[in-house]
């Protein structure tokens, strides 16, 4: 066993008892680790932890800048919603049913996006992740729920997740989804395939002189990064019990990208640590914000202050210029890996 | 047939606003290689500066004081543009992804600001009581505000044509878009004309956020945003760094966009120029009048 993997091993451990510990975080968490309160923050902020990794994969590994990752994980809340409450389907086929549907759309979209490369493939992305938020927004069949969206279906929900006590399993499953998803993504991307997606991101025309065709593995990188996003989609949809519209939204795919960045694109752990701290401070930022000295300041600067977003953004450019390689690069030495790369 | 006189125009008004916030977008990226994530920024703090001129300057007779407010919107946009490039962008010359990571934060942060400020409800602007009346055309009852925006945006277009066509740093931008590293291997000063797109890119912003802002009756922080991803279809569409390209792009889309609203369902719209999008991209992966891809 390699000594990283020992350490993944002690860190899930050591998240897996948290709704145990009644340990009190003051600031950050409105109650110990073991209130449902809290360990609902800590269940998104664990999904987006894998989200993250998901999206890691194809922009840290393959070098894919693609702006429309929201879409697989909006996918995969609102499918499983709608097949549980349209179809009346129990939860777990629900959730199979709409991640086999989101690697059948993302082969579909990935053949038509792949077409271009660059900013452009970025925009392509963007475009179709944005025709689904726009399509729930519009919702012309008066199913989506548009803004309001759609409360949990949750008949269909089996008993272990359903009522307030049970937060703590849903917290289990937010942590089995994460570990999954680095166990995969770990896989793929130290396989044979994870190399040639790594030397697509380097140098790709020196890919095609050695006689691979990258389309193939960059469809995919994309195909199995947006099949993990739906697989997280199905646990947020637990978290938050619900569809939210938030989640189709151009901003949340940018947060996507903004996690990857701040923890280190191209680490899976840092992508990891990067979604989790922002799943945290996004949810928790504005109650800090109001709830001390802030609030004492004139107007002009208390306003701004109190919005997560500008924390964040203000952050995230800093980070941008002075720390590219993101939190994880902090943490270790230089490495030849994305961070210094230039293009 | 008056009904398709009032869509084609409003289509039109509606094409002069993509073309504003694209054409910026476009010239950027043609030019620095930078997808400047933080224009709809600019949009909306020229609708946010529009918004406050007509609040502010209430002495002033209400035409004119429309006229001062793009004035002071396209400014806003422009000192923000050369701000932007000049403290931020300029130090990350070269890493174009970084750059674009650094705009989308930007633009997070920016859109955050103006919601802190002034708010995530829309704001409502006073505007001249001419913009709502209707003009009689071919049978159509155009609202005026529909060929205020086309005229101010067909106005802009010739403005950059001969811009870019007649002037020194016109042709430095051309031939910068063209072969930067030729231009600079000429001994020009590239760095300078990448100040004056950022300028130009967030001028042509701030003007097509007042004018947005009359167009969707409000301005609000996510306003540009939205905007922004039709300003996107319309530059890969019509072909990156092409000025012509996007402007038969805007209208294009934005036609697209308002006959499948109207003859068809309403909110398809949108969609269908996603699908108009994926069409081009198959035929012509570097849009319309874009270059073939190196």
């Amino acid at each position: 066993m390699k000594r990283s993997s020992i350490f993944l091993f002690v860190v899930a451990a050591g998240l897996a008892v948290l709704p145990f510990v009644p340990i009190e975080v003051p600031l950050l968490f409105s109650g110990p680790f073991d209130t449902p309160g809290t360990l609902q923050v800590l269940s998104v902020a664990l999904v987006l932890a894998g989200l993250a990794m998901s999206y890691d994969m194809i922009f840290g590994y393959t070098g894919l800048l693609s702006f429309g990752h929201a879409l697989p994980f909006a996918l995969g809340v609102y499918g499983t919603n709608l097949l549980m409450l349209e179809a009346s389907i129990p939860y777990v086929l629900a959730a199979a049913i709409t991640l086999g549907g989101v690697i059948v759309v993302s082969l579909v979209l990935g053949s038509v996006a792949l077409r271009t490369s660059g900013v452009a493939f970025a925009m392509v992305t963007l475009a179709f992740a944005e025709a689904f938020s726009i399509l729930v927004i519009s919702d012309p069949l008066r199913f989506l729920g548009g803004e309001e969206g759609i409360s949990l279906a949750s008949e269909q929900v089996p008993d272990m997740f359903r009522r307030v006590v049970n937060t703590r399993n849903i917290y289990w499953l937010a942590l089995a989804f994460t570990v999954f998803t680095f166990v995969v993504a770990r896989v793929v991307v130290s396989s044979r395939a994870g190399r040639v997606f790594e030397a697509i991101r380097e140098n790709e025309p020196r890919v095609e002189m050695m006689g691979l065709a990258p389309f193939p593995y960059k469809l995919a990188s994309f195909t199995i990064s947006s099949g993990l996003a739906a697989l997280g989609g199905t646990v947020y949809l637990l978290a938050v019990r619900g569809a939210n519209i938030g989640t189709t939204s151009a901003d949340f795919t940018l947060s996507i990208l903004v996690m990857v960045v701040l923890g280190g694109a191209g680490k899976l752990w840092g992508a990891a640590i990067g979604g989790f701290i922002y799943g945290i401070l996004n949810l928790r930022l504005s109650t800090v914000a109001t709830s001390n000295a802030i609030d004492n300041l004139p107007e002009w600067l208390s306003g701004p202050l109190s919005e997560p977003l500008f924390v964040l953004g203000v952050l995230f450019v800093i980070l941008v210029m002075y720390a590219p390689g993101g939190l994880s690069s902090l943490a270790t030495k230089p490495s030849f890996g994305r961070a210094t790369r230039r293009s | 047939m008056s009904s398709f006189v009032l869509f084609t125009l409003t289509g039109l008004g509606l094409a002069g606003l993509y073309f504003l916030l694209a054409s910026g977008l476009s010239l950027i990226f043609g030019l620095m290689s930078v997808l400047n994530l933080a224009h709809g920024a600019f949009f909306a703090a020229g609708g946010y500066t529009a918004w406050f001129v007509m609040d502010a300057l209430d002495s002033v007779p209400i035409g004119l004081r429309f006229i001062v407010a793009l004035l002071a919107a396209g400014l806003v946009g422009a000192s923000a543009g050369a701000v932007i490039e000049r403290v931020l962008v300029r130090r990350l010359y070269g890493q174009h992804v970084e750059q674009i990571l650094l705009t989308i934060g930007l633009g997070m942060a920016a859109v955050a600001l103006m919601g802190g400020w002034f708010s995530y409800d829309p704001r409502l602007l006073t505007q001249p009581d001419w913009f709502g009346d209707t003009t009689e055309i071919a049978g159509a009852n155009v609202p005026n505000n529909r060929l205020l925006i086309l005229g101010v945006a067909i106005l802009f277009f010739i403005g950059l044509m001969t811009f870019l066509k007649r002037t020194r740093h016109g042709l430095i931008i051309r031939a910068g878009v063209e072969n930067p590293s030729m231009v600079r291997a000429l001994g020009i000063d590239v760095s300078r004309s990448f100040t004056i797109v950022f300028a130009l890119g967030g001028l042509l912003a701030g003007v097509g956020g007042a004018l947005g802002t009359v167009y969707f009756n409000g301005i609000s922080p996510s306003l540009g945003t939205t905007q922004l991803i039709f300003a996107f279809i319309v530059v890969v569409i019509g072909g990156l760094g092409s000025i012509p390209g996007t402007a038969l792009a805007s209208v294009l889309v934005a036609l697209t966009q308002i006959y499948v609203n109207n003859y068809l369902t309403s909110g398809l719209g949108s969609i269908s120029v996603v699908v108009l999008l994926a069409g081009v991209l198959l035929v012509r992966p570097q849009g319309l009048l874009g270059k073939a891809a190196p």
